[in-house]
């Protein structure tokens, strides 16, 4: 009889779980890839400046210390929401943050900076988005974090906001971003 | 006249290949053209995930195709540039995700539902078939309400 029962209860069960499967899903980003660079060395680059095109970044330039690495560009708006927290998070805290200028125009970009504050300690220009690319990257704004070994350690998907910077990022960032 | 609309109809649909996605001209060789076109089929575009980049008319899958003209052109095995782009963008790039313990359940599961119902249909019929077949007569006799 119990046997009877218990093969009863099984579809619903498998409703039950699939439910929970379902109520997971409805919370799942699906636009939001976990990146395979996670615990990699950074990817290199050599890029020029966009300040001044005559000199040259490098992200090995950092090693030594840990820094996020932000994708921008003027003609992501996304990018204009977290500017603000990124401007903010750089005059707290003093973390370096490089700028990988995404596709750009040289001078909307410069313009861009002096309208709405620099957070950068520099930014690197890739007119052409090769670098980007190297970074596994598929939009814009995509945030790094690199710790002072030159590996990533997180990557974060869309505007920043508080809750990740100072929350999440800040106290690692302290311990040399391991 | 008709038949002049007709083909001009014809003509205007056999015409929409022409509107290519890639604005790059073929490889010279074949055989690399050939491969582009498979790597290309087989890559997802990660903006417009339900796209490969050989049909996305995003600005990514673009960079993404040149990519792998560029390595191609390069030397490169198929491997190589899959490699290049699953250890950038994971797992996910593939249309065909490989065989792996983490995929197995993606694999098998079909077939292993299959298999359980396949189980269960052929436990229930052979039951049932047990139940009926001696008592059959009798019992629809006693109990048909229409009787």
């Amino acid at each position: 009889m119990i046997r009877r029962y218990a093969l009863y209860a099984l579809p619903l069960l498998i409703l039950v779980g699939l439910v929970g499967f379902f109520w997971r899903g409805l919370y799942l980003n699906p636009s939001q890839i976990p990146s395979p660079l996670i615990g990699k060395p950074a990817p290199s680059f050599d890029l020029p400046r966009l300040d001044d095109a005559s000199r040259r970044i490098a992200p090995g330039d950092l090693q030594g210390q840990p820094f996020l690495l932000n994708v921008w560009a003027t003609w992501c708006a996304a990018c204009k929401q977290e500017h603000g927290t990124l401007v903010q998070f750089a005059q707290d805290t003093g973390v370096t943050i490089v700028g990988l200028d995404y596709k750009d125009e040289r001078k909307a970009a410069q313009l861009w900076l002096e309208e709405h504050g620099d957070p950068y300690a520099v930014v690197a220009f890739d007119a052409d988005g090769q670098a980007a690319l190297d970074w596994g990257v598929y939009g814009a704004p995509e945030t790094f974090l690199v710790d002072a070994d030159g590996v990533i350690r997180a990557k974060h998907i869309g505007p920043l906001t508080p809750d990740v910077l100072y929350r999440d990022w800040l106290p690692r960032l302290k311990k040399g971003g391991r | 006249m008709r038949t002049a609309w007709v083909t001009l109809l014809l003509t205007a649909l056999l015409a929409a290949p022409a509107f290519a996605i890639d604005k790059n001209p073929p490889l010279q060789d074949p055989q690399l053209q050939a491969r582009y076109e498979t790597l290309t089929h087989q890559l997802r575009c990660l903006v417009c995930q339900n796209e490969s980049i050989a049909n996305s008319t995003a600005d990514l899958a673009a960079d993404l195709r040149g990519q792998v003209r560029k390595m191609l052109q390069e030397g490169k095995s198929n491997e190589a540039i899959i490699d290049y782009m699953t250890d950038r963008y994971g797992q996910f790039v593939l249309y065909k995700p490989p065989v792996r313990p983490s995929t197995w359940l993606l694999w098998a599961g079909p077939f292993a539902l299959l298999l359980l119902g396949a189980v269960g249909l052929a436990v229930v019929v052979r039951r049932r078939s047990r139940m009926v077949a001696p008592e059959a007569a009798p019992e629809t006799e006693d109990e048909d309400p229409w009787a």
